[in-house]
């Protein structure tokens, strides 16, 4: 029996789909994950399935029923433009869907590259990419990101840059410290003693130790993001109209504030429960799955 | 001790350094000439070239950094063109109303939060504690400007108790009852981390030696968990303020915005929507070493406090 049977790399001894179902169990057993958890599934879904859900186009104007509030017709009311609210509720959870799962993927993708270069390579290195992480978190989140649309101009693409460049020493930095942790552990030597090269060590025991926690702290990431996109196009920094945003929503009802309400309320209600779920949902992933992490958060 | 003190102010230094060449870079990569877009399409030639000399654009890029970074050294943070005034003073016009907001927002988050968190630890894994849980977990899961923009739907447009906008009319009472809204909206996340922190500590020091010998002395349990939990216990949230000033003042653009209160988060973004560079960039600069300076701080006052930390990569 060689080694690498009698050592599993990680304890994970259920293939991939029974410990998915596992996991699963453990989070709906918490009564604060299957809250996030059924929150989080609705949002995919009407996100996802915004072509066959929304009773209008979203972006279809019709002057003379504008400001409406809400009625059998037009669920959430209408805006200034006659607009439908819940169509564009619906289609704003695409953009926010989108700008989350894209930008935090990019940023996991370079996070993990830029933390192992880190961690495996020469101090100077390591010490030079912590100081250039420093500094791009040093600036706070929004000058950030108002510096950057100075520079791009507002835009879908904008708010994604934000976003990777922001997350990206996040990431970076846990995968650098885990990977400094593991990088002198005996079962990594064994393996180095025994001829495996740099990617086998790196694919075979650095990664599926690492990527747990990770994809734990970018789950907890969603609603941070959402927060993000929301934010910049309710400052008219982000998506450009007409384009639903739950962002731009608000920013409309916002101008008409002492006419009606139910844009704000139909607005601000999505971004409430979402994040809401998406954080109920991390804790719980985080509790269940990584105990540890907690306290570095 | 002093090592690390000075390691990590030296860090705090070179941070600022980077970032400022950072941004410098990142502006000056701007497609077209900064003195065509800060004129307009019809300035003379003439005029442009001595706005450009002014601006000092004519060396190449690393001169003017080190130029800037000179200038920044001695509080010359440039001059905005457009009101003929040193960026210097307007920062430091709007910069006490943000201020005042932060620590507005954070007092009565302080006040809340703490004794929050401390009835929780005390209620540990009872009701109470997970209603509580459960109310600091949605605080801090809200964004501040959809909290910002419903208070002033329910508090200001329907119930018309608190102004909607503005600082005031100059006097002093009207100034605070103007920042009423805006504290609360700026505070209400914070209330939320702030009690699950000062829980989460005051379990860690309840297990500690000294409080099960305060226990076995037979002190009463108010005593025990004012006098040797809380004293230990609030110690991290000075930390949690410090680190969290960045995100404070990210905050504050949003509610200066939706306040329409005068303040640096105010100023930044208006200076963003107009292009005007030297102001974005001086307002910046000083944002960035607030915060710099605050997380540096934080970290010492942790390393007063927790001599293991020094010894820390």
């Amino acid at each position: 029996m060689s080694m690498q049977e009698k050592y599993p790399a990680t304890s994970t001894t259920r293939d991939g789909w029974g410990a998915f179902l596992h996991g699963l169990k453990r989070v709906m057993r918490e009564p604060l994950g299957a809250v996030g958890l059924f929150l989080v599934v609705v949002m995919v879904f009407s996100a996802a399935g915004a072509d066959f859900l929304a009773p209008y186009d979203p972006n279809q104007i019709n002057i003379r029923a504008k400001l409406q509030p809400p009625s059998a017709g037009h669920w959430l009311g209408t805006d200034q433009l006659g607009r439908d609210i819940f169509s564009r509720v619906l289609f704003g959870g695409q953009i926010a869907l989108q700008v989350s799962l894209v930008a935090i993927g990019l940023a996991l993708a370079i996070g993990l590259a830029l933390g192992l270069i880190a961690g495996f390579g020469p101090t100077w290195l390591d010490n030079g990419m912590m100081l250039l992480f420093d500094a791009v978190r040093s600036f706070p989140t929004v000058m950030f990101a108002l510096a950057v649309v100075t520079l791009f101009g507002p835009s879908l693409t904008t708010v994604m840059i934000v976003v990777v460049v922001t997350q990206i020493p996040i990431y970076g930095r846990l995968v650098r410290s885990q990977t400094l942790a593991l990088r002198d552990a005996e079962f990594i030597q064994a393996e180095r003693s025994m001829g495996a090269d740099f990617f086998r060590i790196i694919f075979k025991h650095i990664l599926p130790n690492v990527i747990g926690p990770l994809l734990i702290l970018a789950s907890m990431d969603i609603p941070f993001v959402i927060t993000i996109e929301a934010g910049l196009s309710f400052l008219g920094m982000g998506v450009r109209p007409p384009t639903p945003s739950w962002g731009t929503i608000l920013n409309d009802g916002y101008s008409f504030i002492y006419n009606t309400p139910w844009p704000i309320i139909a607005g601000g209600l999505p971004v409430i429960l979402t994040t809401l779920g998406f954080t109920f949902l991390g804790e719980t992933l985080r509790d269940v799955f990584d105990p540890k992490l907690r306290k570095d958060i | 001790m002093w090592m690390y003190f000075g390691k990590r102010i030296l860090l705090g230094i070179l941070i600022v350094v980077v970032s400022v060449s950072l941004l410098y870079t990142m502006i000056h990569m701007v497609p077209g000439d900064p003195a065509k877009t800060l004129l307009g399409p019809r300035a003379s030639p003439e005029l442009q070239a001595e706005i450009r000399e002014k601006m000092g654009l004519n060396d190449p890029l690393p001169v003017q950094i080190v130029k800037f970074l000179g200038r920044v050294a001695v509080g010359d943070l440039g001059q905005d063109v457009f009101k003929n005034k040193p960026v210097y003073t307007i920062v430091f016009e709007q910069l006490p109303h943000t201020i005042y907001l932060v620590l507005s927002g954070i007092g009565w988050a302080i006040l809340v939060g703490v004794p929050l968190g401390c009835v929780s630890a005390v209620n540990r894994n009872g009701v109470v504690d997970r209603v509580i849980g459960l109310i600091s977990v949605s605080c801090i899961a809200i964004p501040t400007f959809v909290v910002a923009l419903y208070a002033v739907l329910v508090f200001a447009v329907t119930l018309k108790w608190l102004p909607a906008i503005g600082a005031g009319d100059g006097s002093f009472a009207s100034y605070v009852w103007h920042l009423v809204l805006p504290a609360f909206a700026l505070g209400l996340g914070w209330v939320g981390y702030l009690s699950r922190l000062v829980r989460a500590s005051m379990l860690e020091v309840m297990g500690e030696s000294h409080v099960r010998t305060a226990r076995a002395f037979g002190l009463p349990e108010p005593m025990i968990v004012l006098r040797y939990v809380l004293r230990l216990a609030v110690l991290p949230t000075i930390t949690l303020i410090g680190m969290g000033i960045g995100i404070l003042i990210s905050s504050a653009v949003f509610i200066e915005i939706v306040f329409a209160r005068p303040g640096i988060g105010r100023l930044i973004f208006d200076a963003v929507t107009s292009r005007n560079y030297p102001v974005v960039m001086g307002s910046v600069l000083v944002t960035t070493i607030l915060f710099v300076v605050s997380t540096t701080l934080a970290d010492l006052i942790n390393a007063i406090l927790d001599p293991r930390l020094r010894s820390r990569r």
